[in-house]
């Protein structure tokens, strides 16, 4: 039951619907990567789970540990272990760094509890170090007027800090040098273990090069068109996304 | 979150309460001379200050509401249904132990004199209409400070009273400065003497208690030569049915060197009008700064300006104004430049909520003969929902040479985006609105006591919890 579990979603925007039966695992533990063409429907899955207000789900299920995600509004949601890196993060101006996820960390806290300011200063520097960002950075506000790839680092900052059980990476990759990437798949990377799943959307094979996934998924026109081990990515990087969607039988997973 | 340093009546349901009537001396309802000698008798006041007062109401009653530019919800305010002068009847008291007890109480459900304990060089309580408590630290009142009510200042030191009262806001100045020239009452009087630098805030706090009362308490502060004060001020009042009305004048005086900081924290309920009228006069190298938070009521207008007449002297106004659902904060600065190399500095925030409007009104005015004079303006309005409004009406008047005026101006909302983005770090929809509210008042809020800036944060949130839903 430990598991992020969508089950033959539908989302639309409007009129128009961009998810068409959708069906998707992510077990505690595991790393699955999502890859599809631009338009494919991947941002507007990562949304959904995370529960923006915009998208409308017309039919199936999400559930995370045997909860139903769909009940639930998105702070609900985040503060039951769901996280989503996102791909065009918001800035927040005047709200720093580190006020910012204090504040996010003490909404996890039973009413009246009180973050220990030492721990805290002391966690988020590790974590900081970890992802190869100055201490300088944590009195910035957050995001307002950073680079692509300081944004990225910020997200996968967040992430270390609030220890979610399912991270959905929302083309983290996107915007990276080389360097860049490479510091932010350590960061993943290092979050890595039994206690989080985590789902990696991404477009290009190149990330995958660093965060190796244990299942790839492609998602071509609102579903999945082939599931299988790492090695598909490869394939997919050769052959290309017609490939994956001429060969497409019914949406298979195992 | 609740510091121990508050320095003012932050929560609103804190000031929600009230205790029974116990005045003594009661003006009746309704403004007429009856009630002017009646105050002036009641006062004991100086035959000048009784013609001064007649002279208040008879420009008062002269003069328009200013409708024509002001908020039509003037009209709504009936001044023959407003009690003009309550008091129990007592002299201030000098320690706690001898106020009574139902105004005690009050002030200690307020952390008035816990805060004075803690971080505060003097106090003043205001119940309604007079001065229930007034001390002033030992050490401070050896150097010279005078710390008392309007009523002691006039009694005991005529010669500096009456030397600066009035002169800095002249009773015709507008309506509402007229009106509180005819009924005045309570609010402090402060004379530093020259060279006295005096450490740790002077507090006054006004408490409204009783219903269908106005409130005009006059303050007259005069820094002399190189002396340096802050003035703090906190306001609450229970939420009655009937509007509730508090009319204020307040006068600075910083004479050559002096500086003067004057703070405000308001935190009014909901169906006050806020009416006031403050002004400070600064003379060579003298610096007048206004910190003035404007929370609750149901319309302030409060322009507060300095008049730099002396060379180099400077003026500085930082406002944050919180409209809520149902209120308007119709709020601003004037900066009068009225001799070479003078600098104002003028910044405004404010934000709107709900149905809830805020307006910046600002004058700058720099004549033509002055030379090397500076005013920046900064203006920034947020916006919370699609019906929130915000309006500004900048005036500046620049002329001659040499002289530079900067002014920018911003409005912004907070989107859907940055709401949701917070929301899925774990806040809730309140929270991350108020955070984002915080943020945007943030580098204002830095240049306030420490005191005041964790409440005024505090306040924030409490009205941002309320607007959500």
């Amino acid at each position: 039951m430990n598991e992020l579990n969508i089950e033959r979603l539908h989302i639309a925007v409007g009129d128009q619907e961009i998810v068409r039966g959708l069906t998707l695992r992510v077990p505690r533990g595991e790393v699955h990567a999502l890859m599809g063409p631009n338009g494919s429907g991947k941002s507007t899955l990562a949304k959904v789970l995370a529960g923006h207000p915009d998208y409308r789900v017309t039919a199936g299920k999400i559930s995370m540990d045997g909860e139903d995600l769909l009940e639930l509004e998105p702070d609900e949601r985040a503060r039951r272990g769901l996280f989503l890196a996102f791909q065009y993060p918001s800035e927040i101006p005047g709200v720093t760094i580190a006020n910012f996820l204090r504040a996010a960390l003490q909404s996890r806290l039973p009413e009246g509890g009180e973050l220990e300011a030492t721990d805290y200063y002391a966690k988020l520097y590790e974590k900081m170090e970890l992802l190869g960002m100055d201490r300088s950075f944590t009195s910035r506000a957050v995001n307002e007027g950073f680079s692509g790839g300081e944004k990225k680092r910020t997200e996968i900052l967040q992430m270390a800090m609030l220890e979610p059980k399912y991270a959905v990476l929302d083309e983290t990759d996107s915007g990276l040098d080389i360097d860049a990437l490479k510091t932010v798949a350590h960061g993943v990377n290092s979050l890595r273990g039994p206690n989080l799943g985590i789902l990696l959307i991404t477009h290009y094979q190149r990330l995958l090069n660093y965060i190796v996934p244990d299942h790839v998924h492609v998602m071509v026109a609102g579903r999945i068109v082939r599931s299988g081990r790492k090695e598909l990515a490869l394939e997919l990087e050769e052959r290309g996304y017609d490939w994956a969607r001429d060969g497409a039988t019914e949406p298979a997973y195992r | 979150m609740k510091t121990e340093n508050s320095a003012v009546d932050i929560d609103r349901n804190k000031g929600d309460f009230f205790y029974p009537e116990v005045h003594v001396r009661d003006a009746g309802v309704g403004l007429s001379e009856r009630t002017i000698h009646y105050i002036a008798d009641v006062k004991d006041d100086p035959d000048w200050v009784r013609e001064y007062r007649l002279r208040g109401l008879k420009t008062f009653l002269e003069k328009p509401l200013p409708t024509h530019w002001a908020s039509k919800d003037l009209e709504a305010i009936d001044f023959n249904k407003i009690r003009y002068y309550l008091s129990p009847g007592t002299e201030p008291k000098r320690s706690w132990e001898e106020v009574p007890d139902d105004i005690k109480r009050t002030f200690e459900r307020l952390g008035i004199p816990e805060q004075e304990r803690k971080f505060l060089a003097g106090v003043e309580a205001q119940f309604d209409s007079e001065a229930v408590y007034s001390n002033i630290k030992k050490a401070v009142g050896e150097q010279g400070v005078i710390f008392v009510g309007s009523r002691e200042g006039l009694k005991n030191y005529p010669e500096i009273f009456r030397k600066w009262f009035g002169k800095v806001i002249p009773i015709a100045d507008n309506k509402f400065s007229a009106l509180n020239s005819a009924v005045f009452s309570g609010g402090s009087f402060i004379y530093v003497p020259p060279g006295v630098k005096v450490k740790h805030p002077l507090q006054a706090y006004f408490r409204i208690n009783a219903e269908n009362f106005g409130q005009f308490e006059r303050t007259l502060i005069i820094a002399d030569e190189g002396s340096e004060v802050t003035y703090m001020e906190g306001c609450t009042a229970p939420k009655f049915n009937t509007p509730t009305l508090h009319s204020a004048v307040v006068e600075l005086v910083a004479l050559k060197g002096a500086k003067i900081q004057y703070i405000t924290v308001q935190n009014w309920a909901s169906n006050v009008f806020n009416l006031v009228t403050k002004r400070g006069l600064a003379q060579e190298n003298a610096e007048v700064k206004w910190i003035d938070c404007n929370i609750g009521s149901r319309l302030t207008m409060k322009y507060p300006s300095v008049i730099m007449k002396g060379r180099k002297a400077r003026g500085e106004v930082l406002s944050i104004a919180l409209a809520n659902d149902g209120q308007h904060q119709d709020t601003g600065a004037k900066m009068i430049h009225a001799a070479d190399e003078t600098t104002s500095n003028i910044v405004s925030k404010s934000i709107s909520i709900g149905k809830g409007r805020a307006t910046y009104r600002g004058l700058v005015h720099v004549p033509k003969h002055l030379k090397n004079c500076k005013n920046n303006t900064e203006c920034d309005a947020l916006l919370i929902n699609a019906t929130s409004r915000t309006d500004t009406y900048p005036a500046i008047t620049v002329r001659g040479t040499g002289n530079a005026v900067q002014h920018e101006a911003s409005v912004s909302q907070v989107s859907t985006e940055q709401i949701f983005y917070m929301q899925q770090r774990g806040l809730t929809e309140a929270q991350a609105m108020s955070l984002s509210v915080n943020g945007f008042v943030n580098d204002l809020v830095r240049q306030f006591p420490m005191e005041y800036s964790v409440e005024l944060k505090r306040l924030i949130e409490l009205e941002m919890e309320g607007s959500v839903g």
